[in-house]
């Protein structure tokens, strides 16, 4: 199950969602993402996510169904922010459910690595200094082609 | 048409979209991109930095295209998602 959507959401009531949609499940993982505070030695007073409507919604879907089978996995959600966000709000919820431990926590790093690198999102920090794009980095990309192995 | 520009690339283009017939002798992807650059030094740049994608209609064009001038074409500068 995948959410974009503009205003905040509750991580611990995403994380019981999930787990009612997994009652035979052994194992969950959650992971949540926050704006950060400060870029570097610069404050960050605001974030400003854009997406590609109904685009960005096919592509987390496929993320996430690429993750159920790779990892069997009973339940998987992520929830996604767009607008404008204060650091330290939840940025990116992801959850998932599994038989067992190892398979539910190497599905949030697939998710995570996939989602860093291919979710179409657009960041644009705010600080003292103006605004500046953010893009996947160099250590993102690697850590997404491990995957391909 | 509608052509969409994300990211850095809505900075360069001075709108995050834009409404326009297909210019004349426009018929693929690679044309469209080249008449938006012309007169636009700035947004031919972008247009060319590595990374950015291009989608019609919601799906990523890998190699060419070709287009008849009722597509929605989206400019994707490199994303970040998470």
């Amino acid at each position: 199950m995948i959410r974009v959507q503009a205003g905040p959401f509750d991580p611990g009531e995403e994380l019981a969602e999930l787990a009612r949609e997994a009652p035979s499940s052994g194992a969950i993982a959650s992971f949540v993402g926050l704006v950060r505070p400060r870029s570097g030695d610069e404050p960050v007073n605001l974030l400003e996510l854009t997406h590609y409507p109904g685009f960005t919604e096919r592509i987390m879907a496929e993320i996430v169904e690429a993750a159920r089978q790779r990892f069997s996995l009973e339940a998987c959600r992520v929830v996604h922010r767009f607008g404008t966000l204060q650091p330290g709000e939840p940025i990116v919820f992801v959850a998932a459910a599994s038989h067992h431990r190892r398979a539910a926590h190497d599905a949030l790093d697939y998710l995570m690595d996939r989602l860093k690198t291919e979710a179409p999102f657009w960041k644009r920090e705010h600080g003292p200094a103006g605004a500046r794009w953010i893009e996947a980095r160099q250590q993102d990309h690697e850590d997404r082609s491990r995957w391909e192995k | 048409m509608r052509i969409l520009f994300y990211g850095r690339l809505s900075e360069a283009a001075r709108a995050s979209e834009r409404t326009m017939a297909l210019p004349a002798g426009v018929c693929d992807v690679a044309g469209l991109r080249h008449a938006l650059g012309r007169e636009d030094e700035p947004l031919a740049e972008a247009l060319a930095g590595a990374g950015v994608r291009v989608a019609v209609n919601g799906t990523v064009v890998v190699g060419e295209m070709p287009l008849l001038g009722d597509e929605e074409v989206a400019f994707m500068s490199p994303v970040s998602g998470g």
